[in-house]
């Protein structure tokens, strides 16, 4: 079995599935019960300053579902813990003192005053706790405060809130950002320039998960009115792969430890969070569905897939996908595939002919010979992978790369062997024609 | 209950009477709201779907399925209905296994359909429980009228697209009501509620169909006098006459008729009282035979066997149904044709069986071994038959049933026929429903093209 062990900017872990800062850990009973069932670690529920913020007694998740009512994304409007300080503070040092082998890092989240911060870290130190992650993330109802996402949509304030946090605390500082940005790599390039330790992302994406249409209110409704909550859950983890992405392989943030957050659901999920430069990843909307036991799968599923890939620690394969990661400029345009059905496999729904008949380059027959027959037209076939996309059965429609030397039949031009990108292309008006080697 | 050897054991009330409720209670039973919306998840809304195609009304079963899953039921059924105004009955009948279901790409890729006909049930049962008449309006009054005889599944689909269409339909049936086989013909648990009846409000619901029973072709109605009274007529009588079996002592007591037990289960008021052997023999190898079989032996006999003259996969009855019967505890036995009735004190005692082989040409023949089965009833399921001296005699009748045009004419100009009664359907309710279709929008095309030719004419003389 691989070796789980995490150690994320020293603070370590026996594995790297951290729950994410939530409502599974407001409490010393749920985090305890979290790591009976072996979660490596835990960010504690945001911590405010007293008197304690209210929630909604309505309402407070939003719930996107999927065939079979499975949940594929989910949102919130609850507000950071609405416990007293003190008796979170207790907890936490009790827990830490109780389970000293697991990562306990706190979120806190108070005004954009250097000295509400210089208060509560202090206190946090006290706990004995592992780090701090500042909440710069949340979209509802603190960020109309002026925290949360307010803070996190101004760069110079994450920078500075950053640095006091530094300053002030000698505990590792994890910044989390919000998605609901233009440019995610401004805000972690910000928290870099404050001396944050790492980064985590995303927090929740500013979200209206429907509308009742029998009283015409957002859902879910708080007495016929709803308000924008956040969204997160395995719907949101294209976005959030993505941001990774692209703070890992920025110049000025690559290298900056990354903990992932974002619908992460099974041990793929994670390992793909990590292959894209996570050190470690945070699971919220997973345990809410289906309770602690989901890391279960998570712990066995890495280690498997490490045993079978040769990885002995989790640092073999953090980042490993990261340099892959490019920009559409750079795709080899010679590099040329076409749509291949395997006609054992195919089931004849014609969902491919139909969605290429409709909506791409009528590729796909429908009748061949006067029989139902589903086969791809390679004279038409730009190799766009939407009837690879659209197959309801799994491998049926495969992307078959063209030989170089062989001629596309679309184009009738021969299949070039080198690499060739936009930046040389004949049509690019700003082409660099003298860089083509 | 004393048992006397001189007479057969034919009692009623063999069950405790709460079995009779569960032993007829609904095959299928509804689909629960959330039980359809993951059924319907899994159709894969096929492009030119194959569902489709299969289906002798052409329902746009991707389509109505897809308004389940978004939740839009009512729409589902007008879906269905569009085409298939018998679509609740069709959602019980239909032999699904061997239409929609059989092709589904599902069955196709892992033997498991998407349970269409529980689907369209579904649909067409939470419409008509939520609205009292069809969804469609009736076109302008167009004048005409046509005399629809028989008001089975083919009269009735006939009549409500004619109706739709403007004009005014007689509907005669020699029953005290109407439905035909829909309410006489099929097994009991396939059509609980007194559904039957329901949807035949439901189709008259439309207007202008007038409904008229106790009225048979050849007794109090007369072929030659409907063709005068009306611009055409559509027979849809059906099959009448029921084949015999030729053998001495068929007119004995306790041989029987299963169409007609099976109208006497259908229309029973307390089953309790309805006479059950012991020891049952059924004779033939379709629905009707699968549908007496079973219902015997829910009503409580000791042995029923459905004895066929070839082998079991010959059978009419589809595969679905022959398990049916199997798991229901009916014996099947094949490739044993009657050879004797015996009688004791003028009523059935055992029937008599020789084994039959099947020669090279296909030709069937006793090969002289026999076996003795014990029976207290013995049902003939061995086919019905067009009463044809009910009809004109000028009318072409080939292999008995009348022969029709693909758009279900006769050889009369003004005489449409369809449904069991007319030659090349497969004895389904679905394909009556369409025959019934079909012939409606034909008379409809005749006679607009009549109208016109006549408003022409009548512009010439006057221009």
């Amino acid at each position: 079995m691989a070796d789980l062990r995490t150690n994320f900017i020293g603070i370590k872990s026996p594995n790297p599935f951290w729950l994410a800062s939530a409502p599974p850990t407001d409490k010393e009973y749920n985090v305890v019960r979290a790591f009976k069932a072996g979660w490596g670690g835990v960010v504690w529920k945001t911590l405010g300053e007293d008197p304690a913020i209210v929630n909604v007694n309505g309402p407070r998740y939003g719930a996107i579902h999927g065939k079979d009512r499975q949940l594929i994304g989910l949102n919130n409007i609850e507000l950071i813990t609405d416990r007293p300080l003190e008796v979170n503070l207790q907890e936490i040092k009790q827990v830490k003192r109780d389970w000293p082998d697991r990562a306990l890092v706190v979120s806190l989240m108070v005004p954009c005053e250097e000295q509400n911060w210089i208060n509560i870290l202090k206190r946090v130190e006290d706990t004995g706790a592992d780090g701090v992650e500042l909440n710069f993330g949340c979209p509802h109802g603190m960020s109309e405060r002026g925290m949360g996402s307010a803070v996190g949509q101004v760069p110079e304030y994450i920078e500075m809130v950053t640095r006091w946090v530094k300053q002030h605390s000698r505990m590792p500082c994890i910044v989390k950002l919000t998605p609901n940005i233009t440019d995610v790599r401004k805000p972690a390039q910000a928290a870099k320039a404050g001396g944050a330790d790492a980064v985590s992302l995303i927090n929740t994406i500013n979200s209206i998960m429907g509308v009742d249409l029998d009283i015409m209110s957002p859902s879910p409704s708080v007495d016929g009115k709803g308000a924008h909550g956040g969204y997160c859950g395995p719907a949101v983890k294209p976005i959030a792969l993505n941001m990774v992405a692209e703070i890992a392989r920025d110049p000025v943030t690559h290298g900056l430890p990354i903990s992932g957050i974002g619908g992460v659901t099974n041990w793929r999920d994670a390992a793909e969070f990590m292959a894209l430069g996570a050190g470690s990843v945070q699971v919220c909307t997973a345990a809410m569905t289906y309770g602690f036991k989901v890391v279960e799968d998570m712990i066995e599923g890495l280690s498997d897939w490490m045993d079978s890939k040769g990885h002995t620690s989790v640092d073999q394969f953090i980042g490993s996908a990261v340099p892959n990661v490019s920009d559409w400029q750079y795709l080899n345009l010679n590099y040329i595939a076409k749509a291949k059905i395997d006609q054992d496999l195919c089931i004849q729904c014609g969902r491919c002919h139909i969605a290429c008949e409709d909506t791409s380059h009528q590729a796909i027959t429908n009748m061949v010979d006067g029989a139902r027959r589903f086969e791809v037209i390679d004279e038409e076939c730009v190799g766009c992978n939407l009837c690879v996309s659209v197959c309801p059965v799994e491998d049926c429609i495969t992307m078959e790369p063209m030989a170089a030397g062989s001629i596309d039949p679309r184009t009738k031009k021969v299949v070039d062997k080198d690499y060739a990108n936009w930046t040389t292309h004949p049509n690019n008006p700003m082409a660099v024609k003298d860089a083509a080697e | 209950m004393t048992q006397s050897k001189a007479g057969p054991d034919i009692a009623p009330g063999r069950l405790h009477e709460d079995a009779y409720s569960e032993n007829f209670s609904d095959l299928h039973p509804l689909l629960e709201p959330h039980e359809a919306q993951v059924e319907a998840d899994r159709c894969y809304f096929c492009y030119d779907a194959p569902c489709m195609q299969a289906c002798p009304t052409s329902i746009d079963i991707p389509q109505f399925i897809r308004q389940i899953s978004t939740g839009n039921p009512d729409g589902s059924a007008k879906t269905i209905f569009e085409q298939n105004i018998l679509g609740g009955m069709c959602a019980r009948v239909c032999p699904t296994e061997t239409l929609c279901e059989q092709v589904c790409v599902r069955e196709v890729a892992e033997g498991k359909p998407v349970k269409i006909g529980q689907l369209q049930r579904h649909a067409t049962d939470h419409y008509m429980a939520g609205h009292d008449a069809t969804p469609f309006d009736r076109a302008a009054a167009t004048g005409k009228k046509i005399a629809v005889v028989g008001a089975g599944p083919a009269g009735l689909s006939c009549a409500h697209r004619l109706a739709v269409h403007g004009h005014d339909v007689t509907l005669f049936d020699a029953r005290d009501k109407a439905g035909g086989l829909n309410e006489f013909g099929i097994a009991s648990y396939k059509s609980v509620d007194n559904f039957a009846q329901r949807e035949v409000d439901f189709v008259l619901s439309i207007g202008g169909i007038e409904l008229k029973t106790g009225m048979r072709l050849g007794d109090n109605l007369d072929l030659a006098e409907l063709r005068a009274t009306h611009d055409a007529v559509f027979l849809s009588v059906g099959l009448g006459g029921v084949n015999a079996l030729n053998k001495e002592h068929e007119s004995q007591n306790g041989v029987l008729s299963a169409v007609d037990y099976i109208s006497d289960i259908r229309q029973a008021e307390d089953l309790a009282r309805l006479p059950v052997g012991r020891h049952i023999v059924v004779i033939g190898g379709g629905m009707t035979a699968i549908d007496i079989a079973v219902q015997k032996k829910l009503l409580g006999a000791d042995d029923v066997t459905i004895v066929y003259r070839r082998g079991q996969e010959r059978m009419n009855a589809s595969r679905y149904e022959q398990e049916l019967a199997q798991t229901s505890g009916v014996k099947i036995l094949t490739n044993v044709q009657p050879h004797r009735l015996v009688v004791d004190n003028g009523h059935i005692s055992s029937i008599e069986l020789e084994r039959t082989s099947t020669d090279k040409d296909g030709a069937l023949k006793g090969t002289g071994e026999y076996l003795t089965l014990a029976a207290d009833m013995v049902f003939k399921a061995v086919g019905q038959t067009l009463v044809q001296e009910d009809l004109d005699a000028s009318i072409t009748i080939e292999k008995g049933r009348i022969v029709v045009s693909a758009d279900r004419r006769t050889n009369l100009d003004d005489v449409w026929a369809g449904g069991d009664c007319a030659l090349g359907g497969e004895d389904l309710t679905v394909t009556a429903v369409e025959d019934g279709k079909i012939a409606a929008e034909s008379i409809h095309t005749a006679l607009s093209e009549q109208a016109h030719a006549t408003t022409e004419s009548r512009e010439r003389v006057h221009g």
